[in-house]
């Protein structure tokens, strides 16, 4: 034992037990978010519960089970349940019940020792909603333009709502917003040729004119979308909540009717599909709680892409700088050491650094010399999407001049002996010869600074993100791309949904579905990041030889 | 030869212009790291530099009795004084369209249709920016106010000046007898008028004008008179304070401190007696009296050139005022006069001989100090928005601007314990905001600073010992196979999002360690443990097993043992807790151990942003430790020392500098990490090391803060300041990092 002691063995199984620890926290992590955040998109198994409390009195519980666990039953003895004292700890059951507007919460507790039955109907039926959240219950008959009918026809009904809803969403979205924008843009016109003393009584008449045009346009299309709604709400579904409420669902508001109690392995496989599909591509309702997140996922990468076009080229340059141009110098060495700390000065100094210098001072500038006529109201000395393009490409800059240098020093000298002795200049060299070789390199700098731009949040809370952005940055009104526009971001929307939302519990899992998503961008790209690299470095060896 | 090979003509001016721009965004990184210093370095300079007084404009105003007040408009355009004859007088400041610089704008006299040609004004008493209390040699009250309004009509600005009586324009009955007042002050809002006043025949008394509707629209009112007691024979100043809850009376030495809050009796609440030199030649004495904004503190002036401030304190005796700090305002002349600013805690003194300075309670800062006027002005006042001063001297009507932005920011205030007023000691307090208007902003760096360095410190306790085992289990025993496939795994932790993190630190960690205490102190030594028995067991495990199973496996043997024993940890947890804490952890340390306990605590942030700090130290540590020159190695095992002797004093040894860059780096990290600790922390901004309690960082403080703080405040700039702060601490550590890391390489090519 002492000499196993003196040989130093258990200090290296120590060590090892670092990197199983390690191993075992990124793994585990991984597995936690994957496990949790798939979770969401899968049809849970919907109970009904019939409980019986301390004073006799039974009630009717539907609802998921979200949660299960034990606790000592003297946390519970100042209740007086009546539970036998000597077991020594209790199941309880979180059980999401959702219809919202029946009961203020929609999580509930149930001890596992009061109920008495534990079922699965297979008529219990979950229904998704635009508002008020999920209803659970039974599904009692369908009520078609006032005369009632059996359940036949529910799925002709909801994807008849939902052709409408596409219907109103994109004459709302589309063509009223294009009116309004035009609108918009025919007052800023005015009020520009107002501060300019160019106004004239012809111009002025003309730009009433083509106002007034759009309003006549704008009647229309609002009386069309009158007539839609009216259409869309003629429906509606009558079912029964667990507690024998009878309630009247408009059509209007159904999302989603599954029986999830009736599925089978492949419908249930059918359903998460779907889920993961509108999850991907549907708008959050609810102030962010539910639904979708794709202008989440639009703002990222919208942003990280406006963040490659300026980093990039920012980037190649400075490392082709410091690898091929720069001397042995002491000055060479400052701009090391510049690089070094640009990727290690805290990212929120680089917010605060957008916001005052960018925003506020080039921002408040732009708008004074070119968006004169928007003001007091900010265009461009606001946050927004370009901001943080900008302060982000500042933030990554290292980490592509990083990346590129490394790719250029594995380039075997010879090559650009062999280039310049045949008489190209060092840019030619450079142009055609090292840049090819090196844009896997490149590539690799440039992947990593995605990945960690898209999971960047703290800078981005104060030069661009918010909560909910009525309009994404990109769309069909004149010039296109509005880069003076607010967006989301997926890291931010895990922030504010996790942290600030009104019903954090009711959220969460949402929280872990987006969490997955980020986590599987960024982690897939930093694979591909390293896959890129690693077939580099075996290409140069082969160089070499 | 050398010719032909060289190009010509536009390649090589390609050539050349390529090297430009290369050079040029090279040296473009350094730029913006310069950029971001300097631009930080601009915001913060205001709130460090001193007050600045200049003179800007004076003009003759033809008097012929003597000034008795004056005043300005709030964006100095109209200056007015006040004479004895009764007159009022406003002057443009500024040329405008109607009117010449220096003009007469309005004169009007003041004096009511009962004065008689011999009748002249004896006193005007100021309170707050535009009230103006006339007080005549008949013994007459007068309450007028000067107003101005902006008019655009001619397409530019205009200021019309105008006089106003918000009490009406009947003389005001403040004593019932109607006996002149030696000393009068009062103080009003919209529903009520106060007056406290020191009559002829040697009463004080306490006058209420109750409006009966509101004073902004209707000036009527009932009035209520009330006598004070008081214990000396003569008053020598009067102050009520502008929310009518206290009156000072200052008679020789003492200043009596009455409640007036009492509707039935006025009652003596305080004496304040401040320390006087008496002994010397000169004996010591209160010369004048001002009340700060807010109305709680008192500044007392004394013929030595000392301003003290004084305000109520909760002591064991029940709340007493007291001396807080005095200020020297003069070297060897009395403070013959102190002015107030309406909303900030600054003020101003004046001398016999017109020498002013200026200075800031909280911050102890003095701001400026200089002559204003060959002697004391007649009258002195400071313009609303506190960016000017109007000074009366002899036929002289001088206008001063102040640039006086952030006096409460001084180095003292944001790094020093400071005594803010209503708290009995000094301390360290970060509060920006407050619903209330008349909040005061405390903005000591302290509380954050610490919070930071508390939040670093126990990431680094818990990611030091992880990482630097896995970075030398990896570098040194593993095999390169599993090198290959193990540290990019690791370094995977490093592409995780911080927000990612944060979120399940507070969502889903806090609550775990809330519930399984006792597991997460247990996993401290039951893991280590739990290693060890493995090592044993294997060590006297047959030959035969060992040769398949071999040590360099370790690292994966032992993950199933390190996961059954954090199983049995929390397995366990429960028990423990009913066996040795009543069942119940939290409330155990909370009730017995008297220790408050967060659910969001820095034990959670420590292991989250731990998790954030592994793969930097990680990273660097395994590259300094696996790039030790193999001979060195090779050389140690030849001479016969172990593989672990030759790790502990060769390998570590050479590569330690390393070892340290990577930790500096670490750190540089865990200082600087924002969603973290802003997401798995209460953020609140405290003194305390407790392992049970939350921080507020820097980093956080910016991010929760920055967004709706005021662009140009003292709080936009010292979140700035914060900022500032974080950039060169980690620049610091960066560079020291960085600097060590390239000898070390120099080192290792040399060895």
């Amino acid at each position: 034992m002492n000499s196993w002691f003196k040989s130093g063995s258990p200090w290296v199984w120590l060590s090892a037990g670092g990197v199983s620890l390690s191993l075992i926290s990124v793994l585990g992590l991984l597995w936690l978010i994957a496990s949790r955040g798939l979770s969401y998109f899968w049809p849970a198994d919907i109970y009904q519960f019939e409980l019986l409390d301390e004073k006799g009195k039974a009630t009717t519980v539907i609802g998921e089970i979200y949660d299960r666990e034990r606790i000592p039953t003297k946390q519970l003895s100042h209740l007086n349940l009546g539970f036998d004292p000597a077991q020594e700890s209790i199941e309880r059951l979180l059980v999401k019940t959702g219809n919202r507007e029946l009961v203020s919460l929609d999580f509930r507790w149930l001890l596992m020792p009061q109920v008495t039955k534990m079922t699965k109907p297979a008529e219990l039926v979950v229904i998704e909603r635009r508002t008020n959240g999920n209803f659970y219950g039974y599904v009692e008959s369908i009520v078609l333009d006032g005369q009632s009918l059996g359940l036949e026809k529910m799925t002709e009904l909801v994807e008849r709502v939902e052709d409408f809803q596409s219907e109103i969403d994109e004459l709302q979205k589309a063509d009223i917003g294009a009116i309004n924008y035009q609108i918009e843009r025919l007052r800023l016109k005015k009020r520009k040729h107002k501060l300019d003393d160019t106004l004239t009584a012809e111009r002025e008449n003309d730009i009433d004119q083509q106002v007034a045009t759009l309003q006549a346009e704008y009647l229309v299309l609002e009386k069309q979308l009158m007539i839609i709604r009216d259409q869309v709400s003629r429906d509606k579904l009558v079912v029964r909540a667990m507690g024998g409420e009878i309630l009247q669902i408009n059509f209007e508001n159904i999302l989603n009717v599954t029986y999830n109690n009736k599925l089978s392995v492949f419908g249930k496989i059918s359903v998460f599909m779907t889920q993961i599909g509108h999850f991907l591509i549907d708008d959050p309702r609810e102030a962010n709680t539910e639904g979708g997140v794709f202008p989440a996922i639009f703002g990222t990468v919208l942003m990280v892409l406006l963040m490659t076009v300026i980093v990039s080229p920012m980037g190649v340059v400075a490392a082709i700088y410091l690898h091929e141009y720069a001397g042995k110098n002491a000055f060479t060495k400052l701009l090391r050491i510049a690089v070094i700390n640009l990727a290690g000065v805290p990212s929120i100094v680089y917010g605060v650094f957008g916001l005052g210098f960018f925003v506020y001072m080039v921002g408040g500038s732009l708008d004074q010399l070119f968006y004169a006529e928007t003001l007091p109201s900010p265009t461009f000395g606001t946050p927004g999407v370009m901001w943080s393009a900008i302060t982000l490409a500042i933030l990554t800059l290292p980490v592509v001049i990083v990346s590129t240098e490394e790719g250029l020093s594995r380039i075997p000298l010879a090559m650009r002996h062999g280039s310049l002795a045949l008489g190209a200049t060092k840019a030619e060299t450079l142009w055609r010869i090292i840049l090819p070789i090196a844009s896997p390199a490149i590539m690799t700098g440039i992947i990593l600074a995605i990945a960690r731009a898209a999971g960047e949040v703290a800078p981005l809370m104060l030069v661009g993100v918010v909560k909910m952005a009525p309009n994404l940055p990109l769309d069909g009104n004149f010039p296109f791309l509005h880069l003076d526009r607010k967006f989301m971001h997926l890291g931010f929307h895990i922030y504010d949904v996790g942290f600030q939302s009104p019903n954090v519990e009711a959220a969460r899992p949402l929280v872990y579905a987006t969490a997955f998503l980020l986590v599987t961008i960024i982690v897939s790209l930093n694979m591909t990041a390293v896959s890129i690299r690693n077939r580099l470095r075996e290409k140069y060896r082969m160089l070499e030889h | 030869m050398a010719i032909a090979l060289k190009s010509t003509g536009p390649r090589q001016l390609k050539n050349t212009l390529a090297r430009w721009l290369i050079t040029v965004g090279g040296i473009s990184v350094l730029f913006t790291l310069v950029l971001i210093f300097l631009y930080l370095l601009y915001v913060i300079k205001p709130i460090f530099e001193s007050a600045k007084v200049e003179p800007v404009g004076q003009f003759e105003i033809r008097s012929t009795s003597p000034i008795l007040s004056t005043g300005i408009d709030e964006l100095k355009e109209v200056a007015f004084q006040i004479n004895q004859q009764g007159e009022i007088n406003f002057y443009q400041l500024v040329k405008s369209a109607a009117h010449e610089k220096g003009s007469l704008v309005l004169s009007k006299n003041l004096l009511g249709d009962k004065s008689t040609d011999s009748t002249t004004l004896v006193n005007v008493v100021d309170s707050g920016v535009e009230n103006k209390l006339l007080l005549d040699s008949e013994g007459n009250v007068q309450l007028v106010a000067a107003k101005f309004f902006s008019n655009f009509d001619t397409g530019t600005r205009e200021i019309i000046p105008s006089v106003a009586y918000p009490l009406g324009e009947e003389y005001l009955e403040i004593d019932e007898n109607g006996v002149a007042f030696s000393q009068l002050s009062f103080g009003m809002d919209d529903e009520k008028a106060v007056f406290v006043g020191f009559t002829d025949d040697q009463r004080l008394i306490k006058t209420s004008l109750i409006a009966e509707d509101d004073f902004t629209y209707d000036s009527a009112y009932e009035t209520i008179y009330q006598e004070i007691d008081f214990p000396v024979d003569h008053i020598d100043e009067i102050l009520v304070t502008p929310d009518m809850a206290l009156a000072f009376v200052r008679s020789d030495n003492q200043v009596y401190v009455y409640d007036l809050d009492d509707e039935d009796v006025v009652e003596l609440k305080a004496t304040i007696i401040p320390a006087l030199e008496q002994s010397s030649t000169k004996p010591e004495h209160l010369t004048s009296m001002a009340l700060l904004s807010g109305s709680s503190s008192i500044l007392l002036g004394n013929s030595a050139g000392n301003v003290t401030q004084w305000f109520e304190v909760a002591t064991d005796n029940g709340r007493q005022f007291k001396k807080i700090r005095s200020f020297k305002v003069s070297d060897n002349e009395a403070v013959s006069a102190i002015y107030t600013e309406q909303f900030r805690k600054s003020f101003y003194t004046l001398t016999p001989s017109g020498s002013m300075g200026v200075f800031y309670t909280t911050s102890e800062a003095e701001l400026w100090r200089g002559q204003l006027t060959p002697k004391q002005p007649t009258a002195f006042a400071i313009s609303p928005r506190a960016d000017g001063l109007v000074v009366i001297e002899n036929d002289l009507l001088k206008i001063f601007s102040v640039k006086n932005e952030h006096p409460e920011v001084t180095w003292s205030a944001l790094w020093e314990e400071v005594w803010y007023e209503g708290y009995p000691e000094p301390e360290f307090i970060w509060q920006s905001t407050s619903g209330s208007d008349d909040f005061e902003g405390k903005f000591s760096l302290v509380p954050i600073s610490f919070g930071t360095m508390k939040a670093a410190m126990y990431a680094m306790m818990f990611a030091v010992p992880i990482a630097l085992s896995s970075a030398i289990y990896t570098a040194y025993f593993m095999t390169p196979g599993m090198r290959r496939k193990v540290k990019p795994t690791i370094e995977l932790m490093e592409a995780f999002p911080t927000v990612i993190l944060g979120f399940l630190a507070g969502l889903w960690l806090a609550p775990i360690i809330e519930d399984y205490l006792p597991a997460i102190a247990m996993l401290l030594i039951l893991l280590p443990i739990s290693v060890f028995v493995t090592a044993f067991a294997w060590h006297k495990l047959p030959k035969k097993i060992k040769a398949k199973v071999p040590e360099t496996w370790a690292p994966m043997i032992l993950i199933p043992v390190l996961i059954l024993a954090a199983s049995c940890a929390f397995l366990l947890s429960p028990v423990f807790e009913t066996m040795f804490f009543g069942g119940d952890v939290r409330q155990f340390i909370t009730n017995d151990l008297d220790i408050n306990f967060d659910q969001r605590n820095s034990l959670v942030v420590g292991i989250a942003m731990g998790f954030a700090v592994i793969p930097t130290i990680f990273t660097m540590a395994e590259d300094a430790i696996f790039s030790v020159p193999k001979h060195l190695t090779s050389g140690s095992l030849a001479l016969g020392a172990t593989q672990w002797q030759t790790l502990a004093k060769v390998v570590l040894l050479t590569a330690s500098p390393g070892i340290f860059s990577a930790v500096m780096m670490g750190l540089g990290r865990a200082v600087g990490e924002t969603m973290i600790v802003l997401m798995a922390t209460g953020n609140t901004p405290i003194l305390d090391w407790s392992i049970f309690q939350g921080m507020r960082t820097l980093a956080a403080n910016i991010a929760v803060e920055m967004p709706e703080s005021e662009v140009g405040s003292s709080h936009y700039r010292i979140l700035f300041l914060a900022a500032f702060v974080l950039f060169v601490f980690t620049f610091i550590f960066n560079t020291f990092a960085e600097l060590i890391r390239q000898r070390l390489r120099e080192k290792y090519s040399s060895l």
